[in-house]
């Protein structure tokens, strides 16, 4: 773990830059993520962001599939608004943390 | 009398029905376990099938003779549950409980993307999940005179989730002995950012792959199998050619669960990650793969949530508090070929780390580092799932919750 200055705001990051405590989340936060990767968001990725912030906050399971199903996004625009990596990306401007196995 | 249901006979059910007749008068409570199928299947040996390292006979055993004595065994499908009237309905007769245990497992859904359970199937696409599939591959591979291999994993969360790495492990020295390594481009194709995710394990293990000339593809979600012209492609539309794709399929739970409003997105059971509750209805029960619970969908796993287990439906009997005691440890045998194993020793918060196991500072076993000696005990484990696993009997020295004695926290990079 490493501290980071976001968006003003000196927070505990992991080594691959995820946020360690969700709750210290907000916009500016996820804007600032969101350039470093090289995107721009808009209200249709901030839809996605809530989504996928209430599935971790109920601690259900976050799965592609899942998201496609959500109604908000199909897999193939939530390719378009986080391009090379959906989940992986979307988990980090989320502010949630990153989607991994065991190992 | 009372009822006290299992559903399922896989690992976790049998284990269950082992605790709790000898802990249930036998005056008081009927248990009765319930599972269509009479063969029971050692899932950890469908790794070792495709590789002739097993044999068929190594890996299924009649499931009646796990099955303790005192408790009722039905070979009857499951057809659905009734959780607010306390029955379940099976093909030709309707049970009452008082007590649910569901045990229903994890099943591979390869319908679920487009073209994978297509023409090709079991030809050039195939699953190692299934005693069918995992016999097919083994056929297979005797006579593959090599090309394009790729093993991939559709989308966590997946049974056994270093098992497709563990399958390109043991594939690399497969083609070496058969000494046509040369002759194969060996791919692991991932969903994940990498074959590792876990920081101490990326600094203690990146370089099996290295070293094994694998390729590694991450962040691949597949949208399809084109069986015409063999391609996986994803829904940022790269493709990856093949010759012989082994794959892991989507993970659901049992399509009971669905049927009977019990689970969620991919038909698990929301449950208490650490007191094993249904969070639905008190009196259900959930273990093994057919909870949510983040924790690994694996046979260690299933051995430790049932001790808890155990002592919770005890104290809910007695109209106790239950214990949140289940903590997500898991430990696992790792193979990485060439008769070699890792051990991983984690739970819901602490990654796998470096140390000794199961005693601080002796061993035997070394955590996340290989040796021949884990590759042992990994073989070993086919005769402690038999013969004790499945019985309940508790494995000397290795406790329910995960021990931070004799662990190393901070894994300096480049060690092997």
């Amino acid at each position: 773990m490493a501290l980071k200055t976001i968006a003003g705001v000196e927070l505990e990051v992991s080594e691959d830059g995820y946020l360690k405590d969700m709750t210290q989340w907000n916009d500016e936060i996820a804007k600032e993520i969101a350039t470093e990767i090289g995107i721009e968001l808009t209200p249709k990725h901030f839809e996605v962001l809530n989504y996928l912030r209430e599935k971790t906050e109920a601690k259900e399971s976050l799965t592609i599939r899942g998201v496609g199903k959500s109604g908000i996004v199909t897999i193939k625009e939530l390719y378009v608004l986080f391009p090379k990596g959906p989940l992986k990306f979307s988990s980090r401007i989320a502010g949630i943390p990153k989607p991994t196995s065991c190992i | 009398m009372k009822n006290l249901i299992i559903l399922g006979a896989g690992t976790s059910g049998t284990m269950m029905a082992n605790h709790l007749r000898s802990k249930l008068a036998k005056n008081q409570w009927n248990i009765t376990i319930v599972d269509q199928f009479k063969t029971h299947y050692y899932q950890p040996g469908f790794l070792f099938l495709p590789f002739d390292i097993y044999t068929e006979s190594q890996v299924k055993k009649v499931g009646k003779k796990f099955i303790p004595k005192g408790v009722n065994y039905i070979q009857k499908k499951i057809k659905q549950i009734f959780p607010d009237e306390n029955k379940v309905a099976l093909e030709d007769e309707t049970l009452n409980y008082d007590l649910l245990i569901i045990a229903t497992g994890s099943k591979i859904a390869p319908e679920e993307t487009e073209g994978m359970k297509g023409k090709n199937w079991h030809k050039n696409v195939f699953d190692f999940y299934t005693y069918e599939g995992s016999l097919a591959l083994r056929n297979k591979l005797r006579e593959f005179k090599g090309g394009k291999m790729i093993v991939h994993f559709t989308e966590m969360p997946i049974k056994c989730p270093v098992a497709p790495l563990e399958f390109a492990f043991l594939a690399d020295s497969y083609f070496r002995k058969k000494g046509m390594r040369d002759k194969v481009d060996l791919k692991y194709v991932t969903p994940l950012g990498g074959a590792f995710t876990k920081p101490k394990a990326t600094k203690a293990l990146s370089y099996l792959l290295e070293e094994k000339g694998i390729e590694v593809i991450t962040d691949f979600d597949i949208e399809k199998v084109d069986n015409d012209l063999n391609q996986i492609v994803d829904y940022g539309e790269r493709a990856v050619d093949f010759d012989l794709l082994v794959t892991v399929p989507t993970n659901m739970g049992d399509k009971v669960i669905e049927k009977s409003g019990l689970g969620d997105d991919l038909n698990f059971v929301p449950t208490h990650p650490n007191t094993l509750q249904s969070q639905a209805h008190e009196n259900i029960f959930v273990i093994g793969d057919a909870t949510n619970v983040p924790a690994s969908k694996a046979g260690s796993v299933a051995h430790f949530e049932a001790e808890t287990l155990t002592d919770n439906i005890l104290l809910y009997i007695n109209n106790q508090p239950l214990k949140e005691e289940f903590d997500g440890h898991a430990n696992c045998f790792i193979e990485t070929g060439n008769n070699k194993a890792l051990l991983i020793d984690f739970n819901y918060k602490q990654e796998p780390v470096e140390g000794t196991f199961p005693f601080a500072g002796i061993g035997p076993l070394k955590l996340l580092k290989e040796s021949i000696f884990n590759h042992w005990g990994k073989l070993a484990f086919r005769w402690i799932y038999w013969n004790m696993l499945l019985k309940g009997i508790a494995i000397p020295f290795v406790s329910r919750n995960m021990s931070f004695k004799g662990k190393v926290f901070d894994i300096k990079s480049d060690q092997k």
